[in-house]
């Protein structure tokens, strides 16, 4: 790639999710040139692994749509995927980042017809699904991909369903000899927006996350409930594929506890009330859904969604943080223990399947950074440093309409050094 | 309004907690999740739960909080202290709570464990050192002769046993084994109960 394309009035947007892609947008749209690298190979983050946003249960493939119309239609920003940054340094005005680009294996004829999917034999863990099922090595990431091209796994470059896949493909689009590229860019300003991960379930030792196979995280569920996920849309037991009817959800599974997650994580609230709209709608009357709780947090405007929730003869709330699961080998059944805060009564339920709403852990925790980056006590970008800022879930825990929102604020922050960068270099 | 209605909402007794209880200023950190109680392998024996006592004390139960017998309950097993979400150090809190009920003379008369721990606390500070022989011997007679007795020949083979494996000699009955300085650890425990009755306002 030419050096040319990026300047020091060029943005660099780290991440592609619904954060930077806003960034991203809002910049170009102000005619600032903009580069966006994401290190999947698809744009959308963990916004197009959504089944429904809360709380107007709409999909979200209609807010990305929109804009994955923006992004085709402005010629301002370019998108990179398998795209890491390694490194940057500079000052203000001033960047150099290094990027590492991993190889997709296919080039850009690729149509996405899917004839090297159908060649190849291997299966890999579904990421986008969470690891619940499997898809083939050459694949494309999910429906609302973009761009919509396939990937190779490196799994099977040099092995006889690489060479299947080269010679299924009709329009030459699969080059195995690709090799991971380094480039290095000049950017006058940075926007971090590099989103979050679910916590680590299975360190929440007590609720046997990594034994139970009934005991599954909110994200694994909201995959279950999506037609295009795992089970086809069927809300059903990992174990045994029994229908899952009586469904508990467990709120503050790793957040707000000093020994996981010390933040509270905003969004679980009300995804858990969302779900439990999802069980009325598979199962009806039948349905019953359980939101073991400490306190719900559902702020200003969701109140309305949480009185409704609260109207629902299929949903009933326990005021407690659940103490232990076990589950029961026989039945398959998964047992809750615990005691209610409300007439401090001890329980033993048996529930269907056990949904733990997992916390929102920063995605950078742990990743090496650059020294202006400084990090708060929960691994939230606290400052960024004169030229760079963080944008969406980088910043704190947020549901996509406050990242939106979060991700233009930074975005104008950017276009003001760039401003300032040009009127500098013209005086 | 009336002088009841205003009483129930004062917090004297969580400001007395807080000043006088050890570790007793973290009550008022507790949310009320329940993972303490849940978690607790004695859980059901409790009358009232870490959780509750909590809230007890928040809402001004004196007479029934220091009454209770459930902070006598705890083996220090310290799962609560582990799990709590806000690291409030559960165990001491049970345990000043029990200490201090005990100071004020309003804990449960005859309870096994408050009663355990004065005998062994009073056998201790004699000499400096534990008395087997002697505090297993109040241990057994702390419920009259003729159930000392039963318990005696009941613990009889562990005590040769222990006799055997030289853990429990005969000869303590005679006085037994002491610290060198016995007029230095005396003058350390009148130090300490000064500073534990001006910290926990005891102080004359």
């Amino acid at each position: 790639m030419s050096a040319s394309i990026a300047t020091n009035q060029t943005i660099l947007v780290v991440g592609g999710g619904i954060s930077g892609m806003t960034a991203a947008l809002e910049a170009a749209e102000c005619g600032k040139q903009v580069i966006l690298a994401e290190k999947l190979p698809t744009l959308g983050g963990r916004t197009a692994l959504l089944y429904r946003y809360f709380p107007k249960m709409c999909h979200p493939v209609c807010g990305l749509e929109i804009n994955l119309r923006r992004l085709k239609g402005n010629r301002n920003v370019r998108v990179l995927t398998m795209a890491e940054v390694s490194a940057i340094s500079g000052t203000r005005g001033d960047y150099t980042a290094t990027l590492k680009i991993a190889p997709r294996y296919v080039n850009e004829k690729c149509t996405g017809c899917g004839d090297c999917g159908k060649a190849v034999t291997a299966e890999i863990p579904n990421p986008f699904n969470y690891g619940l099922d499997k898809m083939k090595a050459a694949y494309l990431p999910h429906g609302m991909a973009y761009p919509q091209r396939y990937v190779l796994d490196p799994s099977i470059v040099g092995t006889p369903d690489g060479e299947a896949a080269k010679a299924a493909c009709k329009v030459g689009a699969i080059d195995l000899g690709m090799q991971e590229e380094t480039i290095e860019l000049k950017v006058g300003a940075v926007v971090w927006a590099t989103g979050w991960k679910p916590y680590d379930a299975a360190k929440i030792q007590p609720y046997g996350y990594d034994r139970f196979a009934n005991v599954i995280t909110s994200v694994e569920f909201e995959r279950m409930c999506d037609p295009h996920g795992p089970t086809g849309g069927k809300i059903l037991r990992p174990s045994d594929g029994k229908e899952a009817k009586n469904v508990a959800f467990i709120q503050c599974a790793g957040s707000r506890d000093e020994n996981h997650l010390r933040h509270c994580s905003r969004i679980c609230c009300m995804a858990s009330l969302k779900q439990t709209q999802y069980v009325r709608e598979a199962w009806g009357d039948e349905g019953k859904s359980t939101i073991y709780y400490i306190d719900i947090r559902a702020i200003d405007r969701f109140e309305d969604f949480y009185q409704m929730v609260q109207r629902d003869s299929t949903v009933s709330f326990i005021k407690s943080k659940v103490a232990k699961i076990v589950q029961d080998e026989k039945t398959g059944d998964v047992v809750l223990h615990g005691v209610d805060t409300e007439g401090y009564k001890r329980y033993a339920t048996p529930h269907d399947l056990a949904v733990l709403a997992v916390g929102m852990e920063p995605s950078i925790k742990g990743v090496s950074l650059p020294a202006d980056i400084v990090l708060d006590s929960s691994g939230f970008i606290e400052t960024a440093g004169d030229g760079m800022f963080s944008a969406g879930c980088a910043t704190n825990a947020l549901d996509v309409n406050r990242a939106v929102q979060n991700a233009t604020a930074a975005s104008l922050r950017a276009i003001q050094v760039i401003n300032k960068t040009a009127s500098m270099e013209k005086a | 309004m009336s002088e009841q209605a205003t009483a129930r909402y004062t917090n004297d007794f969580l400001r007395e907690v807080e000043k006088n209880v050890e570790e007793g200023h973290w009550v008022k950190m507790c949310m009320q999740c329940g993972v303490c109680a849940g978690s607790c392998p004695l859980g059901s024996a409790w009358a009232h739960p870490p959780q509750e006592i909590f809230m007890m004390i928040r809402a001004g139960k004196r007479e029934e909080v220091l009454t209770s017998d459930s902070m006598w309950m705890c083996t220090s097993c310290y799962n609560c202290m582990v799990r709590c979400p806000r690291q409030l150090p559960i165990t001491h809190i049970m345990h000043g709570l029990a200490n201090y009920a005990h100071r004020l003379g309003l804990s449960p008369k005859g309870q096994p464990t408050q009663a355990t721990a004065t005998l062994f606390w009073n056998n201790l500070i004699k000499k400096g050192r534990v008395n087997e022989l002697t505090f297993s011997l109040a241990l057994y007679f702390k419920d009259g002769f003729v159930q000392g007795i039963k318990n005696a020949l009941n613990m009889q083979a562990v005590g040769f046993g222990l006799m055997k494996a030289k853990r429990l000699n005969p000869m303590e009955i005679l006085g037994g084994h002491a610290v060198k300085d016995q007029a230095g650890l005396k003058a350390m425990i009148a130090k300490a109960r000064e500073i534990e009755d001006r910290k926990k306002g005891f102080a004359k």
